[in-house]
């Protein structure tokens, strides 16, 4: 009895016009390996895997843990670019594994799969991220108002004022910038893009008092002053935040103390 | 448990002992100068700002001077074939050219100096060898100066 559910798996079945019967091609993971329970060395090891080029990084990273190599230790938790956890070197770019799709880097040659740089490594891909955290906390990310009473009313901006800082709102703490600039990678006393970014945040928030104050704070030996302009954390950001521009923004704002 | 038996790190026997275990890890791969909560030594004054606006400040004087020093040393009227120790003479006669070469002297090795002091705190890791190599650049750099500035002002154009 030809049910429309039948008809439906056997639509599903076949392959859609100009694509090969399989859509699933080999490819090669280079993945860089680092237990400090076994060696002090980190290596690389090579698997290969049956992907869709239509998959993510991430896929075949779960491919290989749950299928080859139960010990591979990587973060990711949302899976969906929005916790910032799988911040990782892929093909020596920073991006999120769970974001860059096998066909958008080129799966003929292996693929390699690094921690991201500047940062101790604890095991294979899992870095420690404190110090990038301990930067984020220094400029003190959150609302601060002269006025200690609990508001009576709704704090209230204009679109315009709201727009001013709305690029730097959408930061989900990867590290992805911050361990693509190269000051950082030799020197991790330097604030870092995702600080300065999230200090912006605050600065250019009409509603927000402290200005000044983190303005000071990054006006520090390892403030905004250690940029370099590489524009490696605007390539970077998965979130497509023009980190390089919030930062000569807040440098601007150092000079002319207008914000 | 004997240390020859293979161990929860998977080396077996024929390796011989593991030398790293789980309760005997290997050194973390540290990553060099991190930050930790003492990091912010709250260096207060605007020291860097200033450096940072000398240093486009500075390159737009030096765009000029450093042209119009190389027009003059290399390409016009002759080239390099006219320098000599009269060119010289004749041209710090002028108190013009006395001023423009001091000013070039001064920009151009506090802009350098500057420049490499970023190279080092950029590259250097260890607290010791930043400071030896800031000790180095800043004594070439108050010596060069203080030499320059000397000839400038006390050449003597009759000195052979
Ligand atoms: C001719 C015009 C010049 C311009 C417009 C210029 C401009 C600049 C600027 C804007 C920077 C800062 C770059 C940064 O912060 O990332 C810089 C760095 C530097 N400059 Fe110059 N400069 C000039 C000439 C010179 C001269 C004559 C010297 C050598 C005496 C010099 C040596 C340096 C060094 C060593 C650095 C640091 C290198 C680096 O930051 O990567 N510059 N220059
Ligand atoms: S600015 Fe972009 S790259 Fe940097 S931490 Fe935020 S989301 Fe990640
Ligand atoms: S797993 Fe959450 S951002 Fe990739």
């Amino acid at each position: 009895m030809a049910t429309p559910v039948l008809d439906k798996e056997e639509a599903a079945g076949k392959p859609e016009p100009g694509f090969a019967d399989s859509p699933y091609i080999t490819v090669t993971f280079r993945v860089r390996r680092f237990n400090p329970e076994v060696s002090a060395e980190a290596t690389w090891e090579d698997f290969q895997l049956e992907l869709d080029p239509k998959e993510r990084v991430l896929d075949g990273l779960h491919k290989i843990k749950w299928d080859l190599d139960g010990s591979l230790t990587f973060r990711r938790s949302c899976a969906h670019g929005i916790c910032g956890s799988d911040a990782m070197r892929i093909n020596g770019k920073n991006r999120l594994a769970c974001k860059t799709l096998i066909k958008d880097i080129n799966p003929e040659k292996p693929i390699t799969v690094e921690p991201i740089k500047g940062l101790t490594v604890l095991k294979d891909l899992v870095v420690d991220m404190e110090p990038f955290f301990q930067a984020y906390r220094d400029v003190m990310p959150f609302l601060i108002t002269k006025d200690t009473n609990e508001p009576t009313r709704e704090r209230l901006q204009s679109a315009e004022d709201r727009e001013r800082f709305d690029d730097t709102t959408k930061c989900i703490l990867c590290a992805a910038c911050t361990s693509s600039c190269p000051v950082f990678w030799n020197d991790g006393q330097y604030f870092g893009p995702a600080a300065i970014v999230n200090a912006h945040r605050f600065i250019f928030d009409s509603r927000d008092e402290a200005g000044e104050q983190r303005l000071e704070i990054l006006n520090d030996r390892d403030g905004v002053w250690r940029c370099r302009t590489t524009f490696n954390c605007t390539d970077a950001c998965p979130r497509g935040i023009e980190v390089t521009k919030a930062i000569q923004e807040v440098k601007r704002a150092l000079i002319t103390r207008r914000y | 448990m004997s240390t020859t038996e293979t161990t929860a790190s998977g080396v077996g026997p024929v390796e011989g002992a593991p030398v790293y275990t789980v309760d005997n890890p290997a050194p973390l791969i540290e990553a060099p100068r991190k930050r930790t909560k003492k990091s912010p030594k709250s260096t207060r004054g605007n020291f860097e700002l200033a450096a940072w606006l000398f240093m486009r400040l500075s390159g737009i004087v030096l765009v000029i001077l450093v042209i119009g020093h190389l027009l003059i040393q290399l390409v016009l009227d002759g080239g390099v074939s006219k320098i000599g120790f009269a060119f010289v003479a004749g041209r710090w006669a002028s108190p013009w050219w006395q001023v423009w070469d001091l000013l070039m002297l001064w920009l151009a090795m506090l802009h350098g100096a500057n420049g490499l002091r970023t190279v080092i705190n950029d590259y250097a890791e260890r607290a010791s060898s930043r400071m030896w190599l800031k000790a180095l650049l800043y004594t070439a750099t108050v010596w060069t100066i203080l030499l320059g500035t000397l000839v400038i002002f006390t050449f003597d154009p009759n000195i052979r």
